[in-house]
């Protein structure tokens, strides 16, 4: 589904590189988990996969379902089934998350060949949404993400996705800010959401999060790169060693990182 | 795509009503004096009091200095080689739309304005004004039946000439101010309303201004009476075509409330704004002005200005009657080179008198946009409550945004409450609603409708339709 090929990425107009050569294969169905610490490049990632204008490709490549999506516009790769649960959801004042998710229903389902829904239809359907992250329906009403508290944007965000399904999701620290409760709601969604014929990337601090939802592998980020990769019981490892860990692990094999 | 962009691609939408229309105008010589001022009212075969007015306005103009205290720069009209009076050629009067120039009706058309009564919107009654003369009217014998009054002003000098004299002057004085002045001394036509005792009328009242005349000023006055207990809601669209000169916008609108009476004007001012580098493009220098003279007696200002190369225009509201409203809902955009000093005074005389402002300014390119208001509470005036909130919006990283308020209480029972904020369309929202799969421009209208909801709202249904789409046009891109 998503091929990652030696990327390297640079902070548009500054020349500081910030991927160093990532390499990731996503097969359809899976879960993957992306960890590592603050400022490892984790979250560029999933901004670089959606499409942010910030960064610049310099080289290496995003294949997605057997294409490159290097050339595509944020909404362009949205329509293709890619999805960014943000770690910092956007304030849109006076626009209803009604308004911006029937907007974004239909564009995508237009893209998609299904079916448009009318306001009434769209309405029907969001409510069975809301159910999955257990919100009110006058959430419905209220302007994107304006005023809410951390923990009602980091909802919103998997309320959204639940809406849009997509086949591709990078979940950017959904998890954090959340209370164990909250945690779980949200966890809960994601399960209930995910199939074989969609992918999660869970990007990450801590193993807290895959207590709820079990990820087919783990990956470790550090200094740009993808430095250590395997199942579940590399996410307990961390927890216990922390990534120093892996910094000394990193080293012993001669790599700067 | 980044916010630059967006922004060009909202550059590059064209202004879709810079035609031209071909007529053929009556002559009349260019320049400003004192015969030039009896003509005009000689050629609209006005009484005497009329050309009083007018003369007392001119010499009034003539002595005053043009201001230069607005936020703004350009180049002074020449007054001199204005033509103060356009007015197409036709048959001595107008009885039915056959009358009308097709040249002109097509016009209308073009616009979006049939003047065609069985095609028209049935809710509105249209006066469709054509550089300086009112044009035809629509609706006139369904109105009548109501009681209700609705005509060129040129027609209710003739016809109903003791409630001119009466209104006329009596909310904006002749001398009021410079371009008052000069409009009072010169002014060629407008629109006329009134809604009698205990009427509300039956359907929304409507102008449209067209300048077409590359060499004239439009100066058209419009007055509005709402007797007792009446109620009349009025819009006012205008367009112009492309010319790379300036034209001269000098309008004056009196509005006069009585006694629990309510009057609503809503604009959606489409002003030809000059080419990208700030070329041509309408001077928009209006004085606008109701007067709550009634004890509970409303009137709303409600304007979606979008247009014109430089706009000064301050809607206001004098809250004579005791518990009178004044109400002022605005959105100002701008683009390219544009540049609009636009507000409201809000003049609290009465005990209990209320007002509300509410301005969202929108600026992208290299443009400037202003708001200055200011708010008055007289001596007598007990209990007098303000609310003011100017919110501004910028789009990319060459445009301005200001704020003047000016606060004076001269009652320590008053109350004003003032809020502002300025924030900027980023690049991250514009990202956020793209990764929902919005297209650009359609997320940076969605964004610009959001900031101006509140506006929008005020708006008559039958325009807040074009409203969002003329938003949508302008503003795409740009408050990226």
């Amino acid at each position: 589904m998503l091929e990652i090929k030696d990327l390297h990425v640079e902070v548009e107009g500054e020349g500081t590189e910030i991927l160093k050569g990532v390499n990731l294969t996503i097969n359809k169905g899976e879960i993957h988990a992306l960890m590592g610490p603050n400022g490892s490049g984790k979250s560029t990632l999933s901004k670089i996969v959606a499409g942010h204008p910030e960064y610049e490709v310099t080289k290496g490549d995003i294949i997605y379902n057997g294409e490159s999506i290097l050339e595509l516009d944020p909404d362009e790769r949205a329509h293709a089934g890619i999805f960014l649960a943000f770690q910092y959801p956007v304030e849109v004042p006076g626009v209803t998350n009604n308004t911006l998710l029937r907007e974004s229903y239909n564009t995508i389902a237009a893209s998609r060949g299904r079916e448009e829904l009318d306001p009434l239809e769209f309405d029907d359907y969001a409510r069975t949404k809301l159910e999955l992250v257990q919100m009110n329906p006058d959430f419905l009403e209220r302007s994107v993400n304006t005023g809410f508290s951390g923990g009602e944007k980091k909802r919103n965000e998997i309320f959204q996705m639940a809406v849009l399904e997509p086949r591709l999701s990078f979940l950017d620290e959904t998890d954090s800010g959340l209370d164990i409760d909250a945690l779980k709601i949200v966890a809960d969604g994601i399960n209930k959401l995910h199939g074989d014929e969609d992918s999660v990337v869970l990007v990450t601090h801590y193993q807290r999060l895959l207590n709820y939802i079990e990820p087919d592998f783990v990956h470790v980020m550090m200094g740009g790169r993808i430095i250590k990769s395997g199942d579940k019981s590399l996410a307990i490892k961390l927890e216990e060693q922390g990534y120093e860990w892996l910094e000394t692990h990193a080293k012993v094999n001669g790599e700067v990182v | 795509m980044s916010e630059t962009k967006a922004l060009e691609s909202m550059i590059g939408e064209e202004y879709k009503y810079g035609f031209t229309t071909d007529v053929e105008y009556e002559d009349f010589p260019a320049g400003i004096n004192e015969d030039i001022v009896r003509e005009i009212s000689n050629r609209k075969n006005e009484p005497e009091w009329m050309l009083e007015f007018r003369l007392k306005a001119y010499r009034g103009w003539k002595e005053m200095e043009e201001p230069s205290w607005f936020n703004a720069t350009y180049n002074k009209p020449k007054f001199d080689s204005l033509q103060y009076y356009s007015a197409p050629k036709k048959k001595p009067k107008l009885d039915s739309l056959d009358d009308v120039d097709p040249n002109i009706r097509e016009t209308y058309e073009k616009l979006g304005i049939p003047l065609d009564e069985q095609k028209m919107l049935s809710g509105v009654a249209v006066d469709a004004v054509f550089d300086s003369v009112s044009i035809f009217t629509t609706f006139k014998e369904k109105l009548a039946e109501a009681g209700v009054i609705f005509c060129s002003i040129s027609e209710a000098i003739q016809n109903h000439p003791e409630l001119v004299k009466k209104y006329m002057g009596s909310v904006v004085p002749a001398r009021d101010n410079f371009y008052a002045a000069l409009n009072s001394a010169v002014f060629s036509d407008g629109s006329f309303c009134y809604v009698p005792k205990d009427t509300i009328c039956p359907m929304e009242l409507s102008t449209y201004f067209r300048i077409n005349n590359m060499n004239s000023g439009q100066f058209e006055r419009t007055l509005i009476i709402a007797e007792d207990n009446s109620q009349v809601s009025y819009l006012e669209g205008c367009t112009a075509p492309m010319y790379d000169e300036n034209q001269l916008h000098a309008a004056v609108v009196e509005l006069v409330a009585m006694e629990n009476a309510e009057i609503k004007y809503s604009t959606i001012q489409n002003w030809y704004s000059g080419d990208k580098d700030g070329k041509g493009g309408i001077y928009n220098f209006v004085t606008k002005r109701g007067a709550c003279r009634g004890d509970h007696s409303k009137i709303s200002w409600t304007q979606l200005e979008t247009g014109s190369a430089v706009t000064l225009k301050y809607p206001s509201v004098i809250l004579q009657g005791d518990y009178s409203v004044g109400e002022f809902f605005s959105v100002a955009v701008t683009n390219h080179m544009q540049q609009a000093d636009t507000g409201t005074k809000m003049i609290h005389l009465g005990k209990n008198t209320k007002s509300t402002i509410i301005s969202k300014g929108i600026s992208a390119g290299k443009s400037n946009n202003s708001y200055r208001g200011q708010v008055k509470i007289s001596k007598k005036a007990d209990n007098a409550r303000n609310y003011s909130q100017c919110d501004s919006m910028l789009i990319g990283q060459t445009c301005g945004a200001h704020t003047f308020p000016y606060i004076e209480s001269a009652n320590p029972t008053g109350k004003i409450e003032h809020e502002a904020t300025t924030s900027r369309v980023g690049e991250d929202q514009i990202f956020y609603l793209q990764q929902r799969g919005i297209s650009e421009d359609d997320a940076i209208s969605l964004i610009v409708n959001g900031f101006c909801k509140e506006v929008l709202k005020e708006l008559p249904m039958e325009f807040a339709i074009e409203a969002n789409k003329l938003l949508g046009i302008k503003l795409e891109g740009s408050v990226g």
